[in-house]
């Protein structure tokens, strides 16, 4: 009974920060803002919906394979999204006018 | 105008998660699916009209996590475990396919 409660509780939260995440992805005005808040929150969705079907099943085959679907996402999106928000800024992707400071390319015009 | 476009989504939004959670006659896996393909439009929104290319390598990223989660709780819904073995074989191959966009908007080649 409190598996079953517990489980259903982390689906909500999981499958609520996935919309949020795509609500971001959609309102945002900037491809680093849209990446933050994408990348963030839906790996928390996933990871906790993932993380609520495991305590739904219990130590079974399913479980196992949604524990190493958490370990995997959580190893694997923050190195996607660092890759792709590095690519992005060196192909001069425009940022929100908006900006303050962009620190990283002081940077490179100070190495080169 | 902003407080109307609010309003206005807002309204849509509201009147689509009562149809989805108390007008709709399904179990409550049904319901949250429903969520995630909704989520999922977004994401295909973004893909459609994003700005610049990396918008849209974001956008395919973020559709590969929610189909990770979508496949979980299919395979909850339907009792079967490969399922599970399709999500974690999405997850490789979409962080695969990241990075190697990743690369290609930066301008080097894959194998650099």
């Amino acid at each position: 009974m409190i598996r079953q409660v517990a489980g259903t509780i982390f689906i909500f939260i999981g499958v609520g920060f996935d919309f949020l995440g795509v609500l971001g992805l959609i309102r945002l005005p900037d491809v680093y803002n849209r990446l933050q808040a994408a990348t963030k929150c839906v790996t928390f969705g996933t990871a906790g919906l993932l993380l609520g079907v495991f305590i739904l099943e219990g130590f079974t085959s399913f479980g196992f394979k949604a524990l190493l679907g958490i370990a995997f996402v959580f190893l694997s999106s923050p190195v996607a999204a660092h890759a792709i928000s590095r690519a992005a800024h060196r192909s001069r992707v425009p940022l929100a006018p908006e900006t303050v400071v962009d620190m990283y390319k002081a940077d490179r015009d100070a190495k080169s | 105008m902003k407080v109307i476009r609010w309003g206005t989504g807002l309204l849509i939004l509201g009147a689509l998660g009562y149809l989805n959670f108390f007008v709709l006659q399904a179990p409550l896996l049904v319901s949250l699916i429903n969520v995630c393909l909704f989520s999922a439009l977004f994401v295909l929104y973004r893909v459609v009209r994003g700005p610049s290319s990396a918008d849209r390598i974001i956008a395919v990223d973020i559709l590969g996590i929610l189909i990770i989660g979508m496949l979980a709780l299919l395979g909850r819904f339907y009792k079967q475990g490969f399922f599970m073995d399709i999500a974690l074989i999405w997850a490789l191959l979409s962080f695969i396919a990241s990075l190697a966009f990743a690369k290609t908007l930066e301008g080097r080649r894959i194998d650099d």
